[in-house]
């Protein structure tokens, strides 16, 4: 430490140079870094205080904010449409995770050298490339009760006619299916860049040793993948809990409030037509923070982890 | 709020001392900003825009036209940052949020004048709150049954003033195959509709009221009475299947193809019935009937309005374009069938000769004794509108959650009275 101090100063003496031309070393990572923490800060660092802040008061968005203290939180207790949309997250991400599976198969699938595979590989991609407002659409038609797609198919095998984004006990569910439809493209291109740096001659070595099917998956060509399921894991979760536009997109929150999740919610009660609880809104933003915090949190951990064994 | 009360009392004296010469030189800039994004209103304001622009060459206008939906929470961030100098809006609750925020400027000097304290009369209640009136009405229009004319000829049905008569008819027409009304339910406020309509009938328009006033329990009886009403439709299937997943728009092919063969809607529905293909042979319209004899009949009639916001910087050429747009004249242009098709607010103005719009103002002037409420979505409050028609949505698709459902209406009111 002081040796290098010495010898900066040295440098300094030796140069004649100024202020800056001595501690250039030691700005310019600052400076770098300084319009990316800025906007990090305004945007999202500061927001999040604010919330909190804004959760302990009743506010229209208009008038003077009046302070409650936890009652915002005490009515969320009560409140049965927070806990379907709460419910209806756990929905969220328990089934989004399905599209990990879906995409690692669709890519071993593709995951080969035949004429053509270029164009197959873009038609899997083809429906993450989609607005989620079109893939919101298109499912919302597949869906209609009289004149969707779906409804034509089951008549061809004799099953009656369902409206699953009228019905409330269907609703979450079709509008899941419909996300992952995108999200199971985005795992499979994850999946697939993982595959090409699956290592030969271990896959040899495992064949001469007899593994075959899934004993080779399972134990040679999974653990190769694992930094892929990573980045696939942390996608999909955070995709789940912020699902938005296809619910906003496909039915609304409804029939009566039941696809909605807290995301969703959250707009309803302080941003939407009907909404001027700004209070009420922060405190389910808060809520949902604090559920995203415990995966950000257990996500950098395990990124800590990685990066100290290597 | 003081501060509020001293601008206003300024801009009174402000506007008095400049009001002979206002009429000659209004000059500067002048912001204007629509909700009418659909294109038949849209053409319309602009053209009325043009003509005031006519009467004020020195004026330099700007018109903004912001998507319909997309304004309803795009207002409350222009109101208080970058407000213009008059904006489109609705009346009774619905303007409270701004009204108490001090956002919309008291125009009770211009209700005061007598050009327009005579002849906007009808509408003043629904542009006053605290005793002072906060814009003016542009346009209204009925609500009411419209119905297939054939279908109705078809089976032998006369158009039903009475509960009995009503459900009658819906019986025939259920035996014929049909469903008695369409209605699409996805976006909730159509269900308020009805609700409007089946309360009104049963326990009058003072009822219904107080009841979006939060005065009454949604657990009354007399509430129950209504829904027990509005039960006898939907267990008879009245109703067409799968509402609630499709917006008004998509539940009008139900009527045009005589799957349904009503509708309980406003006005604005007759320009795309008319369109896909209806034509006035097959389309009429009736008032909704009467259920409980003993309550007089009133209506809803929604009606749109200008405000001029608390921030705008020309308020004189504001309050003079308000003028502008209330008058008789503009009136008779602005809702004729070629433009909005809808009823004018002015008392001297024409009503356009269309056989919907005649009936209507009709309806309005001479057989709704009760009273004219708006609708359900702007006389409650925003947080009780959206509750209870989510509410109604879910009655009408499962009629037995009735007791949760008022439940759970009742706590909300207790929340936000």
């Amino acid at each position: 430490m002081a040796d290098s101090a010495l010898h900066t100063s040295r440098v300094a003496d030796l140069d004649g140079g100024s202020w800056w031309y001595r501690n250039q070393r030691q700005l310019a990572p600052v400076l770098f870094l300084a319009p990316g923490v800025l906007f990090f800060l305004a945007y999202v660092i500061i927001p999040i205080f604010q919330s909190f802040n804004i959760s302990f008061y009743a506010w229209d968005g208009l008038g003077a904010p009046e302070f409650v203290g936890v009652q915002n939180y005490a009515e969320l207790r009560n409140d049965p449409a927070f806990y379907t949309s709460l419910w209806n997250n756990v929905l969220w991400l328990v089934l989004y995770l399905l599209a990990i599976p879906a995409g690692l198969f669709i890519a071993l699938f593709l995951n080969q050298t035949v004429t053509g595979i270029r164009l197959y590989k873009s038609l899997f991609f083809f429906p993450f490339v989609l607005s989620q407002v079109v893939v919101g659409l298109v499912f919302t038609w597949f869906y209609l009760p009289n004149e969707g797609l779906l409804n034509a198919m089951l008549g061809v095998i004799g099953l009656g006619p369902v409206n699953v984004l009228g019905d409330p006990g269907l609703a979450t569910y079709g509008i899941i299916a419909a996300g992952l439809w995108p999200q199971t493209a985005y795992c499979m291109i994850l999946y697939l860049t993982g595959l090409n740096a699956v290592d030969p001659e271990q896959v040899e070595a495992g064949r001469l040793d007899g593994a075959r099917g899934w004993k080779m998956l399972w134990y040679v060509i999974l653990p190769q993948l694992r930094p892929a399921t990573f980045i696939a894991f942390v996608v999909t979760i955070i995709g789940a809990l912020r699902s938005f536009d296809l619910i906003s997109i496909m039915t609304q929150g409804g029939p009566f409030g039941t696809s909605r999740v807290l995301s969703f919610y959250m707009f309803e009660v302080s941003l939407s037509e009907y909404g001027f609880r700004m209070g009420y809104g922060a405190a389910i933003a808060v809520v949902l923070f604090l559920i995203m915090l415990c995966f950000i949190a257990y996500f950098l951990w395990s990124m800590y982890r990685d990066e100290r064994g290597h | 709020m003081r501060s509020i009360t001293t601008v206003s009392a300024a801009a009174l004296i402000a506007a008095s001392l400049a009001g002979p010469a206002a009429a000659e030189g209004l000059s500067g800039d002048f912001r204007i900003f629509l909700d009418t994004s659909n294109p038949a209103p849209r053409a319309t304001m602009e053209a009325m825009i043009e003509r005031f622009q006519a009467e004020h060459p020195d004026l330099n206008i700007e018109t903004t036209v912001i998507d319909r939906e997309a304004y309803k929470t795009q207002i409350r961030n222009f109101l208080t940052a970058n407000a213009p100098d008059v904006a489109t809006w609705y009346a009774a609750n619905r303007m409270r949020p701004y009204v108490d925020a001090g956002l919309f400027e008291d125009v009770s000097d211009l209700w005061a004048e007598p050009e327009i304290a005579e002849n906007l009369a009808s509408t003043k209640g629904a542009l006053t709150i605290d005793g002072k009136q906060w814009g003016v009405p542009y346009t209204y229009y009925q609500w009411g049954v419209y119905y297939r004319e054939d279908i109705f000829a078809e089976l032998g049905l006369e158009e039903p003033t009475t509960w009995e008569e009503e459900l009658a008819n819906c019986e025939a027409i259920v035996a014929s195959g049909r469903a008695c009304y369409t209605i699409g339910t996805k976006f909730l406020w159509t269900a308020g509709g009805w609700f409007d309509y089946l309360n009104m009938r049963t326990n009058g328009f003072d009822f219904h009221m107080a009841l979006a006033a939060g005065e009454i329990a949604w657990t009354d009886d007399r509430v129950r009475q209504t829904f027990a009403n509005w039960r006898t439709l939907i267990d008879m299937g009245a109703f067409i299947d799968n509402h609630q997943s499709y917006s008004w728009q998509e539940a009008l092919p139900f009527m045009v193809n005589g799957e349904a063969a009503a509708y309980l809607m406003g006005n604005f529905a007759v320009a795309p019935l008319r369109e896909a293909g209806l034509t006035d042979d097959q389309l009429d319209f009736y008032q909704f009937p009467a259920i409980n004899p003993d309550v007089a009949l009133a209506e809803d009639a929604p009606t749109d309005t200008f405000h001029i916001p608390v921030n705008a910087s020309n308020k004189e050429a504001a309050r003079e374009f308000l003028r502008y747009v209330v008058s008789a004249e503009n009136q008779t242009i602005i809702n004729g069938g070629d433009a909005l098709g809808q009823l004018p607010v002015n008392a001297q103005s024409s009503v356009d000769d269309d056989e919907f719009l005649i009936q209507g103002f009709e309806m309005l002037s001479a057989n709704s004794p009760g009273g004219v409420a708006q609708f359900w979505d702007r006389d409650a409050p925003a947080e009780m509108a959206k509750v209870s028609m989510e509410g109604f949505q879910e009655f009408m698709v499962l009629p037995d959650n009735l007791d949760q459902i008022l439940d759970r209406l009742e706590q909300a009111r207790q929340r936000i009275y």
